[in-house]
């Protein structure tokens, strides 16, 4: 019953959030804090209670996955299609991240945001809750439903409250190019999820949207690798993988900050999660067979995103590029498959959430006193702010993958698990360190050191902006320090989808066999 | 003690913590208390520690303390533990002494800079993360160290931030030995792929048995670890960024580059010996780069003019020294140069920073001169540190700990690396009296004004004794990890080894006097002469390295990020998004609204259709 109140209070909220905007500008940020906190506190006591160390994923055959908590009511029984939830280790975690996340955004969108206000929330609500139905969804409609759910108001977000860039590239522009690039995406995904359902209907006569009856559906090798080309690709958009990455700086640059934060915090994630919850699972052998591509987008992912993120000027795009290169870390991960690799890709997204959100906020906070993003107007801040400056080194550090810090764990599992299995591939991705150490010191360098343009103080940080940054600043420690318990709580989920992952290499390895001792005599 | 082992690391990072947390809220004199203290109290900690070590000896010799599990992923299962033995307990007791030593020298020589609690909250973090990557257990551990050692180099380089050049600086120095990093941490990822775990007691213990002498993944893994020691190290071909990076506080260059973090790559060879072992290819590399770098050093340092770079490119030919050793097998004898060296380059970078400051932050040699008379105890120091640099036959530190390694390389028929470091010691001679004779002798070009109290003399004096055969004396408890060198106890040989090496020293004092005393005529005159202004030229550039590097990597790179600045990849979709546009705007203009076009259009049409069905 908790997982259904997970998503359902940041609709209330979101709706209490607009209409009570005409009793004062204030209230509906208390609400969407109240409501986010509730949501963050909701998933904390689901963490506290639940066992997690059993889940079996991919309980293959009768029965199918099971989960720590369910919730299941039919919708629209002709169709097979109900409204099911589940929880396991893996959502649990991306639900904590989305609450966290969500406080923060609230937060760092205090003075922001002057228009409109009960609307803006209404928006940062809704999407919220889509996505905390992304990581719940059992069912592949109402997970469709849901992935297109989050779209829309991050559309608005960015279409309303953006920034123009004088000289640039309008909001309305940004916005609409991530609307298409998405939409278009997820369009490819509901024709795979359909044949899908059609093809587990002429294989068993059964016609269901459910995630478990869909598991282990029998098809043919090239049905199979169609249908998961048709995933990935949805996926891949939104991780986003180069070379569809290009909606992502547009809408950073242009997104209000809380709509940054949780464009790179949450909703990247969303796509890694569903890489391991559907691409993956849904279709094993494909994905073997598929997995030296896709590292090797992984691959110049990192590199491209790195590179790109050296030459830029507007602070907000740079941090976007370097999402895409650390997310190319994650989709090296997760087609590498072996354990390590997979609970690397956990701790990647956490750690990537965390740091990327609070450098979005950093930036936020610069924009909101020197009213410029552009690194070239920047220079010698470190002499202007006491705080702010080694805050954000903090977080450049975490950045190029600092021991110590989420990041670096993350990253090392990654290559530590992918050198195993691709020796060549994890090399080339670990130019990506060497990298992001450019990258980041060069984003230091421009923005903070130098001399100053002007010996006027800036306003620093205040008692909001500093409690978000270092409690952002305190997890990423911890994830870097003692990763345990979050690693606890993932290792289940991770390990079946390593176990469904690898029964697809050793069947895709004895038909290999197979043919060749059939060609042999 | 032993069981208060983490408070050695512990101390610093509260040290770090307590003033990077209080910014602009704590004193000079509080911050001083705070940074130094917190040092001395891991120093006090570091000798009981070991005095409880060797007094109680285990039956490995060692103590380890683990303090949490980092992480369980599957077989992967590093933990955060202490491991403290003859080895990591000479490293400490080398930070944490000439470590206490240099931040008192700090707090005075930084004393008045408006980021002077910012510096000592580096330096305490520089210091915690030293010990770490010297007493982690596990090579994760000791990455985790590494890299944060890195961090604080840079941050320290570039600590006088308002100029550029010291931020370039630092970002070089951390980039390059990220790229060593880089090669060690594939290093560690395919040591983990072989032996399951990187746990160093168990790599070593499990390594014989598990890769053949000279197999070519155990030759990988240990060319992959010394990459990361060059880089670190500043040895061939990752050395660059060591001249640079005496951007820095000269406190900074004393302590991280020179005594502590640039001979982590020495620990680092010297901890993972058995893997060194098993690659004897890997292994003759190592004495080769040692070699070279510290004759392409030793080169350069003979016509550099700014004392810190003369000094810095003799850090880097004593560790070549250092690698020199290991490749000879003279495992001992490269930590007990790894010491002294620490002592008296400690010393020298010391009196160097009381001339710069002196001499209002002068730093080019020529321009001082004569200070013999104004800055007795900096010209003592100098004396001595430089004889000990030079190892000046009995008298001095350096001599019992180069002279060990010229004879182990000696009496383990290394004929090459012997006769390498011979004439590195001639070289050395030289470029180092010719600073000392241009700085301290000659005529008077600048005012100079001495420095007083116990931060300035306590640390100079210490490190002044350290540096005699005092220093020499100190023998590192090695017995039990490292094993001897070849030769122990050689007895004439070895006397006649020692008395070549001391009148090589002394041929070079002699002829840096003959031409840096005076009024060296015959310097000028090779000078001007084609091939000597050409040589000159050519040892100025340290043989070209950065030139080179930068048309090899830095400028295909610049290039690259320049002509890829609008991100081909959209261009290309956002150029379909535009082709469809003016499709539309073509199709568009069809629509005129007159009759008669669409008339005609319907009738082109139908012929085109009933020819296309005719015809096929």
């Amino acid at each position: 019953m908790i997982l259904i109140w997970l998503f359902m209070v940041p609709f209330i909220g979101g709706l209490l959030c607009w209409q009570i905007e005409r009793f004062g500008l204030t209230l509906p940020r208390w609400i969407a804090l109240g409501t986010m906190f509730i949501v963050l506190m909701l998933a904390l006591l689901l963490w506290h209670t639940g066992d997690y160390s059993q889940t079996l994923l991919g309980n293959h055959g009768a029965g199918g996955g099971h989960w720590v908590e369910e919730f299941s009511v039919p919708w629209i029984p002709r169709l097979g299609i109900s409204f099911s939830f589940g929880l396991d280790g893996l959502s649990l975690l991306m639900v904590v991240l989305t609450g966290l996340l969500g406080l923060m955004a609230v937060a760092c969108s205090w003075k922001e945001i002057a228009r409109n206000v009960g609307f803006f929330h209404l928006n940062l609500m809704w999407n919220l809750g889509g996505v905390i139905g992304v990581f719940l969804a059992t069912d592949l409609f109402l997970y469709f439903f849901f992935w297109e759910m989050m779209l829309v108001p991050m559309f608005f977000l960015i279409a309303l409250w953006g920034h123009n860039i004088p000289g640039g590239k309008s909001r309305v522009f940004s916005a609409t190019k991530f609307f298409i690039f998405t939409q278009a995406s997820g369009l490819i995904m509901l024709v795979s999820i359909l044949s899908l359902v059609f093809v587990h209907y002429r294989a068993t006569g059964t016609l269901t949207f459910a995630y478990d009856a869909l598991l282990n559906t029998p098809m043919g090798a090239a049905t199979e690798y169609w249908l998961m080309l048709g995933f990935f690709i949805a996926f891949a958009v939104k991780l986003p993988v180069v070379p569809f990455h290009s909606w992502l700086p547009d809408a950073h640059s242009q997104a209000p900050t809380a709509g940054s934060v949780d464009l790179a915090g949450v909703l990247l994630k969303t796509a890694a999660y569903s890489l391991l919850r559907f691409a993956v699972p849904l279709f094993p052998h494909a994905s073997f067979a598929f997995a030296p591509v896709a590292m090797w987008l992984g691959v110049i992912g990192i590199i491209y995103g790195a590179l790109l993120a050296f030459s830029q000027n507007d602070v907000k795009r740079m941090v976007a590029y370097t999402s895409i290169s650390h997310m190319g870390f994650v989709l090296v991960g997760i087609y590498a498959g072996s354990e390590q690799a997979l609970q690397g890709v956990v701790i990647q997204m956490l750690a990537h959430g965390l740091s990327a959100g609070a450098l979005f906020i950093l930036c936020g906070e610069i924009q909101e006193r020197l009213h410029t993003r552009d690194l070239r107007e920047m220079g010698g801040l470190w002499a202007r702010f006491s705080y702010l400056p080694p805050i954000a080194l903090f977080f450049a550090a975490a950045s190029l993958g600092l021991p110590g810090l989420g990041n670096f764990v993350g990253e090392f599992l990654i290559l530590l698990g992918s050198y195993k299995v691709a020796p060549v591939v994890t090399i080339f991705a670990a130019t990506g360190l060497i990298l992001a150490a450019v990258y980041s010191l060069m984003l230091v360098q421009r923005a903070f050191l130098g001399k100053p343009k002007s010996d006027e103080k800036l306003r620093d940080l205040n008692a909001r902006e500093v409690v978000t940054v270092v409690t952002l600043m305190v997890l990423l420690v911890g994830l870097g320090l003692y990763p345990q318990p979050v690693l606890d709580i993932s290792h289940a989920s991770m390990a079946a989808v390593q176990e469904i992952y690898q029964s697809g290499a050793t069947a895709t390895a004895s038909a290999a066999t197979l043919t060749t001792t059939a060609g042999a005599p | 003690m032993l069981n208060l082992l983490f408070l050695v690391f512990l101390s610093p990072l509260l040290g770090f913590l307590i003033l990077s947390l209080g910014r602009g809220r704590i004193g000079q004199n509080a911050a001083t208390v705070i940074g130094v203290g917190s040092i001395g109290v891991s120093a006090l900690v570091t000798l009981g520690a070991g005095i409880d070590l060797l007094s109680h000896p285990t039956a490995d010799g060692a103590f380890t303390q683990v303090l949490w599990q980092w992480m369980q992923v599957g077989t992967f299962n590093p933990r955060f533990a202490l491991r403290l033995d003859g080895l990591s307990l000479t490293m400490c007791g080398v930070i944490t002494g000439v470590g206490f030593l240099i931040h008192l020298f700090a707090s005075w020589y930084m004393r008045g800079d408006e980021g002077f609690t910012r510096f000592f909250s580096y330096m305490n973090l520089f210091v915690a993360s030293m010990l770490f990557l010297v007493l982690g257990d596990n090579l994760l551990f000791l990455y985790f160290g590494w890299e944060g050692v890195g961090l604080c180099s840079y941050l320290l380089i570039g600590f006088w931030y308002l100029d550029p050049a010291n931020g370039s600086a630092a970002r070089k120095a951390f980039i390059v030995t990220r790229i060593g990093d880089t090669f060690m941490a594939i290093g560690l990822f395919l040591l983990f792929r072989e032996l399951g775990t990187l746990d160093i007691q168990q790599a070593m213990a499990t390594a014989p048995g598990h890769f053949e002498v000279g197999s070519k993944t155990v030759t990988a893994i240990a060319f992959l670890l010394l990459g990361g020691a060059v880089g670190k190290s500043a040895q061939l071909p990752l050395q660059t960024w060591l001249p640079d990076a005496m951007a820095g506080p000269t406190p900074v260059s004393a302590l991280i580059h020179a005594a502590t973090m640039v001979t982590a790559g020495v620990y680092l060879i010297a901890r993972t010996r058995v893997l060194f072992e098993l690659a004897p290819l890997a292994l003759h590399w190592v004495g080769i780069i040692g070699a070279v770098t510290l004759l392409i050093a030793g080169f350069t340092a003979l016509v550099q003019t700014d004392i810190k770079r003369i000094l810095a490119y003799s850090t880097m030919s004593q560790i070549g020294y250092m690698f020199l050793a290991l490749g000879a097998s003279a495992w001992q004898a490269a930590i007990f140069h790894l010491m002294t060296h620490a002592f008296f380059k400690a010393l020298l970078f010391l009196s160097a920073g009381a001339v710069i400051l002196a001499c209002h932050h002068e730093q080019d040699i020529f321009k001082m001169g004569g200070l013999r008379k104004k800055l007795p105890l900096p010209y003592w120091s100098f004396i001595v540190g430089g004889g000990a640099l030079c190892a000046v036959p009995y008298l001095t530190a350096g001599f019992y700990s180069k002279d060990e390694i010229l004879w182990q390389a000696f009496a383990g028929g290394h004929m090459d690396l012997f006769l390498a470091g011979l004439f590195g010691a001639f070289l050395t001679s030289i470029y180092t009296f010719r600073l000392i004779f241009t700085v301290f002798f000659g005529k008077e070009h600048s005012a100079a004004h001495s420095g007083h109290g116990v931060a300035y003399t306590l640390p100079l004096a210490a490190l002044l004794i350290l540096s005699t055969f005092v220093g020499g004396m100190i023998h590192p408890p090695l017995s039990l990890v490292l094993p001897a060198g070849p030769g122990e106890g050689g007895g004439s040989a070895e006397m006649q080894v020692q008395l070549l090496s001391g009148s090589v020293a002394i041929l070079g004092i002699v002829i840096a006097a003959l031409l840096f005393l005076g009024d060296r005529r015959f310097v000028k005159w090779l000078k001007n002469s084609a091939i000597g202004g050409l040589l000159a030229r050519y040892f100025g550039a340290a043989f070209g390295f950065d030139w080179l590097y930068d048309k090899l990597f830095v400028k295909p790179f610049l290039w690259l990020v320049r002509v890829n600045a609008s991100d081909w990849f959209d261009r290309g979709i956002m150029g379909a998004a535009g082709s469809l546009q003016t499709l539309n705007g073509q199709l568009t203009r069809t629509q005129t609204g007159q009759i008669r076009w669409y008339a005609a259009s319907v009738a082109v049409g139908a012929v085109l259709v009933i020819a296309v069905a005719a015809l096929t």
